[in-house]
């Protein structure tokens, strides 16, 4: 059998690693080639969609081998129905990062796209690892071309942004560290059996109490960090706004959905318990952050802060959809996990394709846009639209989703929430009205050239995902309802109200 | 009354130790030989007795030997302490090479000082009696005070050396005050038979207090708070090769001798000797961490960074057991080749006089030298502890030691501290990579033998990183005996 997955994994990492090495006078040959790497990598992963079987529950495509048996580490590797939609979003949203930077990056060229592969490895390794220590080894070493990325290609205040990234993702993610190690002996001392293996650390029924709580807040707190959840949200802006076009893609994109992926994969099988005694706090934030988020967005000069807190907003739905802990509220947050990855994904592409035009992102530099460079406007149109929720395009299916499981739970926290789409088209709608309409006031806008073949080609892969999914998500859904079943009853069966 | 036996000389188990002594011989007597000799030669005699030295030990691993009616016990615990200090010994020989010859203080005497500090590490690791330990600590430490102030024409150099010895002779009296006191209590210097005295008639308050006295003085070579306040200035002044030593090899012999004197004579780590350890561990961290915040002098940062990393090998043996003093032993071996590594980018990048020691003067060095920045850059990350490098397992091991042995909020002192120093790590690598110089930059001195040393280190911790458990097996085994 070909170890697909680790292929798809390691493919960009070793490659990336192996371009480090191209001498300076070959330069030209190193965007194409990690463009091709990356598609590569994406193709060698369409198996894995075709492939998995949506009827199974459990991990497909696992590969296991030995690494540290002393201590119950091995290397394994798999991925079920939550895990399909992100490994693809990754190898998905890889190419289009770095075809976006083509023209944008030209300082240290070859340490850019060396950083991005060995950035899609370490996010891969992410959603594929099934053992602990593997998980934690890729949750960490991620962040350090995160952290050049942002530093090195990003704007004027980059290093306080690169800085205050790592601090903040490193204090939660040791914490984590501890809480990994207090559950490995805790099981060990159990059953006898030291292991990091998450399926067999999965079916142990941890006694709910005062460990259980410390150990789910641990966790909960690493991953918060990442999504972020409000109140730990304050370093997402920062990185946002500094990190270059193709970096903030990427941290849209992929790396917040870590912290959500992280809650739906350890923290609700691992500590259901805990999941349930503070499910009501996680569905509180994640109310404040819908409308905090919407909020502020509305207030935002720059178009790119603005996207940046409008993901605070977004990523609320999605944690409000996973602690729904019910069939529709789950799916829809996970499906939304990957509407917000492509909608603000893309947002972020032709906010970035805007800059490099016009060397601003404040909305009040622009106006009129429509009748210098419809091409673009149009797109922005359907991007800015699918953001806001409109039916017919991908983040419809997910809100809608989210609001059915979060009504079933608490019809007000769902009405809350219902009023940050209300703000979303406020922000939304309001800051394209400024944008593209209106006449053409500024004299610097006249000469704007409209979408240029690379940037077509970047664009329309993401805008015919965003209306497929919106007309016919059971393609993705499909994949994922019989896992989140399994998960919801695994947290059922675990949790001792039930028992 | 018994006659006077003499104990049969046995070379076996000194051989390691042997290996050095007999380079230094001919290091000094190198000096006899007139001009014809080459320069390099007394550089080349070292590091042959360093690998010598490191093929020795791996040729004893796993027979266990004692000599001089257990005085010298080279079993693998020392032989593992060995291997650490036989890497540390030839990495700083090799970074040494055309350090000394730019700043124009090469002499033999360096050479021999250097192999007779290593001898002194390498008997700590096997000392069974602590008039060995003292001896063995005093061989290394004198030929260390005099390495610090290598720098004859430098005030700093003078201030470390100075700074050294005083604190040195002051700790090193304590030490043998304690084993005086132990001496008196147990009526033996032997440390098995101490800790049979001790088992008969336990908490002995001369004994008490004798330990306590020595454990200032592995506290003062291990530089943990409180006894760290020579650190910043001697690993500042003194040459930066000869910083790397201090700072690798004679924590490591300080170490071995220090975990073998507690957990030997009182069988494992008690409660309220853990307590103490506890309360020490957290403290070293913590200003280790806190005060390297505020450096500007990388050499100095490094220093209190080493502060820190003393108490999270201190966390291992709070923890106590197999897989603590083994998290510590394997988290030495890590820290040695991290260290070394540091200061040995430290050795190799010079400004107009001397090695470039301020941050900022590693401004652009990404751009300007891009393997010798992506070294330096490996090795923080190292420190820091992102996986998969050595640093990281390191603190892992250390870590889970210390939440299986239910010190978890230790542990979470530990993290929290180790989440601190990123800033700090951070920030040298800020200005590697994203910094444009200002005014007279770090330069490369361009160095085969620095650059395979820094090679050796790179890979030893990538190796270390990402196949740590046959090195954490051999670790555990070696310290298994011990705890019997």
């Amino acid at each position: 059998m070909i170890p697909l997955i680790s292929i798809i994994t390691f493919l960009p990492g070793l490659a990336g690693l192996a371009l480090l090495f191209v001498p300076r006078r070959a330069e030209g040959v190193l965007r194409p080639a990690a463009l091709a790497v990356a598609i590569v990598t994406f193709l060698f992963s369409l198996p894995l969609y075709a492939g998995f079987d949506a009827e199974l529950i459990g991990y497909q495509f696992e590969e296991q081998a030995r690494w540290m048996p002393t201590l119950g580490v091995s290397y394994h590797v798999g991925i079920d129905g939550i895990s399909l939609l992100l490994v693809l979003l990754t190898t998905f949203l890889t190419p289009l990062a770095l075809a976006s930077a083509w023209g944008s990056i030209e300082d240290r060229v070859k340490e850019f796209v060396a950083t991005m592969l060995i950035l899609e490895t370490g996010m891969l390794g992410v959603f594929v690892s099934l053992d602990l220590f593997l998980f934690y080894v890729f949750w960490e070493a991620m962040l350090i071309p995160m952290y050049f990325i942002i530093g090195v290609w990003g704007g004027p205040n980059r290093i306080y942004a690169a800085v205050k990234f790592v601090l903040y993702t490193m204090v939660g993610s040791l914490l984590m560290l501890i809480a990994i190690l207090a559950l490995y002996y805790q099981y060990g001392a159990a059953t006898g059996r030291y292991t990091f293996d998450l399926p067999v650390l999965a079916q142990y029924v941890m006694t709910p109490g005062r460990v259980q709580d410390l150990m789910f807040l641990a966790f909960a707190l690493a991953f918060a960090i990442k999504v972020p959840l409000f109140p730990f949200h304050t370093w997402l802006p920062d990185a946002h706004v500094e990190a270059p076009t193709a970096g903030s893609v990427i941290l849209a994109g992929v790396l917040l959905k870590m912290g959500t992926y992280g809650f739906l994969r350890f923290c609700l099988p691992l500590f259901p318990d805990a999941s349930l005694t503070f499910g009501p706090l996680v569905f509180t934030l994640a109310v404040i952050g819908v409308i905090y988020g919407a909020w502020v967005s509305t207030v935002q000069p720059d178009m790119k802060k603005l996207v940046a807190y409008s993901s605070v907003s977004h990523l609320g739905f999605v944690m409000l959809g996973i602690f729904t802990l019910n069939q529709q509220g789950l799916v829809g947050g996970l499906i939304q996990m990957v509407n917000h990855g492509l909608s603000t994904g893309a947002l972020f592409l032709m906010v970035g394709m805007i800059y490099e035009r016009r060397h601003s992102r404040l909305i009040a530099d622009f106006g009129g846009l429509w009748q210098v460079i419809p091409a673009f406007s149009a797109l922005f149109l359907v991007v800015t639209l699918s953001s806001m929720g409109l039916p017919g395009l991908n983040g419809f299916v997910g809100e809608f989703l989210i609001l059915v499981g979060a009504f079933q739970r608490n019809p007000w926290i769902a009405a809350l929430a219902t009023s940050g789409i209300i703000f979303a088209a406020v922000y939304m709608l309001w800051m394209y009205q400024r944008v593209v309409f209106g006449e053409v006031d500024k004299d610097a806008n006249r000469r704007l050239t409209d979408l240029s073949a690379r940037e077509w080609a970047v664009l329309v892969p993401v805008l015919a995902l965003i209306v497929w999914i919106g007309v016919y998500p059971a393609a993705f859904t499909g994949k994922t309802e019989t896992t989140i079943e399994a998960l919801i009853a695994q947290v059922q069966s675990k949790s001792s109200a039930n028992r | 009354m018994d006659a006077i036996v003499l104990p049969p000389v046995l070379v076996g188990p000194l051989l390691p130790t042997l290996v050095v002594l007999i380079a230094a011989a001919l290091v000094l007597g190198l000096d006899f030989i007139p001009r014809a000799v080459p320069r390099e030669l007394a550089a080349m005699v070292t590091l042959a007795g360093m690998v010598g030295a490191l093929l020795a030990t791996l040729a004893r691993w796993s027979t266990p030997a004692r000599a001089f009616r257990d005085m010298i016990v080279l079993d693998n615990f020392a032989l593992f302490f060995n291997v650490a200090i036989c890497y540390a010994g030839a990495l700083i020989v090799l970074l040494s090479m055309d350090y000394l010859r730019r700043t124009g203080s090469e002499s033999s005497e360096y050479w021999a000082l250097v192999l007779f500090s290593t001898a002194g590490m390498m008997l700590m690791a096997a000392a069974g009696d602590l008039i060995i330990v003292f001896l063995a600590l005093e061989l290394m430490s004198l030929s260390l005070y005099v390495l610090a102030g290598l720098f004859k024409r430098e005030l700093a150099s003078g201030e470390a050396a100075m700074k050294y010895f005083l604190l040195g002779a002051f700790a090193s009296s304590f030490m043998l005050y304690g084993i005086a006191l132990i001496y008196g209590a147990t009526g033996t210097t032997n440390l098995e038979r101490i800790a049979a005295a001790v088992a008969a008639r336990p908490r002995e308050p001369l004994f008490v207090i004798g330990l306590g006295l020595t454990m200032v003085g592995f506290g003062f070579k291990i530089s943990s708070v409180p006894f760290h306040m020579w650190v910043p200035d001697v690993y500042q002044g003194a040459p930066t090769s000869v910083t790397a030593l201090i700072a690798t090899g004679s924590k490591a012999g300080a170490f071995a001798a220090l975990i073998r004197v507690l957990i030997v004579t009182l069988r494992g780590v008690p409660a309220d000797w853990a307590a103490l350890l506890w309360a020490i561990a957290a403290v070293t961290m913590t200003v280790g961490n806190v005060v390297a915040l505020a450096q500007s002098n990388l050499k100095r940062m490094l220093a209190y960074s080493s502060i820190a990393h003393v108490g999270y090998m201190l966390v291992g043996l709070v923890a106590g057991g197999v897989s603590g003093a083994g998290a510590v032993l394997f988290y030495m071996l890590t820290y040695t080749f991290t260290t070394a590594g540091a200061f040995g980018v430290i050795t190799l990048c010079e400004r107009a006089r001397g090695e470039a020691v301020d941050v900022s003067d590693y401004a652009g060095l990404g751009r300007r030298h891009p393997v010798l920045a992506a070294a330096l850059g490996l090795f923080l990350f190292s420190l820091i502890g992102i996986p998969p490098l050595a640093g990281f397992v390191g603190k892992f091991y250390v870590f889970g030691a210390a939440v299986r042995a239910g010190y978890v909020w230790l542990a979470v002192i530990g993290v929290l501290n180790s989440a601190a120093a990123a800033y700090y790590y951070l920030r040298v690598v800020v200005y590697m990579y994203m910094r444009e110089p200002e005014g007279a930059a770090a330069t490369y001195a361009s160095s085969f033998a620095g650059g395979l040393a820094l090679a050796i280190a790179l890979l030893a911790i990538v190796f270390l990183g990402v196949i740590p458990a046959p090195f954490m097996d051999l670790a555990q085994a070696a310290v298994a005996p011990l705890l019997r």
